[in-house]
């Protein structure tokens, strides 16, 4: 008698758990459905399907019309690659840029690197916004030597939404946290073998470092993808405008919700696609496993 | 192969404050001898080897390889090579790859990496296992490979940091054999770190014991064991810690029945401390004492005798295997296998 109803409670707390959990899935779910839907459906139709959950299901509205009508009306292909550029170019150099930092921190031994470490932690609770306006003045004046020869400021570049971001705080102590579990043995038979610094964190240690590789990768792409203040003060003509703000132009240009929706689409898919590559190393890294030596 | 001497070593904890590891420290370390590093947790015997590896800094004084003095000198210049305590093997790297690292770094010829890797690998029974990776390893396996990755660099010595103490006590046995086999083979000077005066006394040609006061003492295991300079060493060397029983009133009884002698004539002979090894006292018919505790080991038995009047026991080695809880026994000492020490600690000669 006793062994049936734990087990029937067993199965009613198994029943609850998983209704809360859907719930709490549709709850996060829902908008990016919604604006899934509604990118293929007219205009009028979201409004009058608002509250419909049948409304997400495919039916006779749905065309690719809003598709179609983003990329004659906004330059959303060049939007996209110049997005697309800024964030890779960022995520590969960032990861390098900032793990060495993070290296040279966690394994060498310098004088000054406890307070480059306290001025490091410190940046990351200055917020953006104080940093934008002394930012944009430094650029305005700096330097670029190309095929076109020098030119002085490096506004309305892709390089201007690149070079600034590249150190990233937070990366570096997400980098610092993961070396510091790093046994210190590891990098002394790389000193004994006469392994240099360099040999060391990119032969030994990087290799041993994917999980915190992959979450800086998403942190580095994510920001990037979704820059806006900084494009907004920096880029005024199209030759370099990333995606976000493509769309407020777009939104201001189009009433059309569901071409609207369209655009949204367009712009975090490519997001959804890196994450879901790399969502096991992120998560693992979320959740602490470490590497043991 | 050099001699590794250390001529008035000092090493500081952190160079900013005066507060040190060693002090004036010498130390001469043979060519081709198998010395042991033994001491407590703490005591710097790791930071010594550390030392000799160039993993530490000489604070001050000087480390010298033969003539050469090599305090600035880095690890890789030195010729030495390490084997850590986990390993320390490239976890993204095979067997192969972990042991031909270092040569690949030196820069030879693929071919005549090939051919050492191939070398220390059959030493080691390593052949089967080349490929794989430190993860798909035992931990024997992995410590060889740390082993091997020492022999392809043909050091002028090995430096070894408590390599056996992640492993269970069989391997540990076995290992300790292939260790001084390969010293054996080689004759290669070996400085070898560990908290087990059993291993540093099966292992050592000399042993330096430290403790967190310095060295000790330096010596040859028989030396250590039979004539130890001062109550530390006495206490720490020897597979049974020596009784050593302070010359005052509380331990009179037990004086008494070791030396024979009254506590006020052991202290007007300047004596501090008496020892007797559990091996050197035999356990003889009487009711001196009675069996406290029986510790089996086999063959033998570790008898904890409490003496009448003592509030602790001593402890006495014997093949008698019916001694049991409360039976009385009284026991004898040969006056040649006593220990005095002094008021400090220091060894004294018998009075």
């Amino acid at each position: 008698m006793k062994v049936r109803s734990s087990g029937a409670s067993e199965m009613a707390k198994s029943l609850l758990h998983l209704a809360l959990m859907l719930l709490a899935g549709m709850v996060f779910a829902y908008p990016l459905l919604f604006m899934v839907a509604a990118s293929f459906k007219p205009g009028e139709a979201l409004f009058t399907d608002l509250g419909n959950p049948a409304a997400l299901l495919p039916d006779a509205r749905w065309s690719l019309n809003n598709y179609r009508a983003v990329f004659d009306k906004g330059a959303v292909g060049a939007y996209l690659l110049n997005s697309g550029l800024i964030a890779l170019l960022s995520v590969g150099a960032g990861i390098f840029i900032n793990s060495a930092a993070a290296f040279a921190l966690a394994k060498l031994k310098w004088r000054g690197q406890g307070l480059v470490l306290t001025l490091i932690i410190g940046l990351l609770i200055v917020p953006f916004e104080v940093l934008a306006i002394p930012m944009l003045l430094i650029v305005s004046k700096l330097p670029w030597l190309d095929a076109s020869g020098l030119t002085i400021g490096w506004l309305d570049t892709l390089h201007v939404q690149i070079i600034p971001f590249l150190a990233n705080a937070f990366c570096v102590f997400l980098f610092y946290q993961f070396f510091k579990d790093v046994p210190d043995e590891l990098v002394e038979a790389g000193r004994m073998d006469g392994a240099s610094a360099l040999t060391i964190y990119l032969r030994l240690v990087m290799p041993v470092c994917k999980p915190v590789i992959v979450t800086a990768a998403i942190v580095l792409f994510l920001g990037m993808w979704n820059q806006y203040l900084w494009p907004v003060m920096t880029v005024h003509t199209a030759g370099a405008r990333p995606v976000m703000v493509g769309l407020q132009q777009f939104f201001g240009r189009s009433t059309q919700w569901g071409e609207v929706m369209a655009y949204a689409c367009l712009i975090t898919l490519p997001v959804m696609v890196f994450f879901l590559l790399f969502q096991k190393q992120f998560i693992r890294s979320v959740v602490g496993a470490g590497i043991k030596g | 192969m050099p001699n590794i001497v250390f001529k008035h070593a000092d090493k500081r904890y952190d160079e900013r404050i005066e507060r040190y590891v060693f002090r004036d420290l010498n130390l001469h370390i043979r060519r081709g001898e198998f010395t042991v590093l033994v001491g407590p947790s703490g005591c710097g015997k790791s930071t010594l080897l550390r030392m000799i590896a160039g993993l530490e800094s000489v604070s001050g004084g000087d480390l010298m390889f033969d003539e050469l003095r090599v305090n600035e000198l880095p690890p890789v210049k030195r010729g030495v090579a390490m084997v850590f305590q986990n390993y320390a093997l490239y976890a993204n790297m095979s067997v192969y790859d972990n042991i031909g690292f270092g040569l690949k770094i030196a820069g030879l010829p693929k071919a005549e990496r090939h051919a050492l890797i191939l070398d220390a690998a059959r030493q080691l029974q390593l052949d089967e296992l080349l490929q794989r990776k430190p993860a798909q390893l035992s931990g024997g396996q992995r410590q060889r490979v740390a082993i091997g990755r020492a022999i392809v660099r043909k050091p002028t010595a090995y430096l070894f940091d408590e390599p056996l103490s992640n492993l269970d006590a069989n391997l540990r046995g076995q290992m300790r054999a292939e260790i001084a086999e390969l010293h054996r083979r080689q004759g290669v000077t070996t400085v070898y770190v560990t908290h087990d005066q059993v291993e540093a006394m099966t292992l050592a040609d000399r042993i330096v014991v430290l403790s967190r006061q310095g060295l000790e003492q330096f010596g040859t295991p028989d030396e250590l064991f039979d004539t130890p300079a001062n109550v530390f060493v006495a206490g720490f060397m020897g597979t049974h810690r020596m009784n050593l029983v302070p010359v005052d009133a509380a331990h009179a009884p037990k004086l008494t029945l070791l030396t024979g002698q009254t506590v006020h004539a052991l202290a007007a002979a300047g004596i501090g401390t008496v020892g007797a090894r559990p091996e050197d006292i035999a356990l003889v018919e009487g009711s001196s004492g009675s069996v406290q505790l029986v510790e089996r080991l086999g063959a033998e038995s570790l008898v904890h005798l409490l003496i009448e009047g003592s509030a602790s026991p001593l402890t006495a080695l014997t093949t008698d295997r019916s001694l049991a809880f409360g039976h009385q026994r009284t026991l004898r000492v040969a006056p040649d296998k006593l220990h005095y020490f002094g008021p400090q600690g220091q060894r004294l000669s018998a009075p």
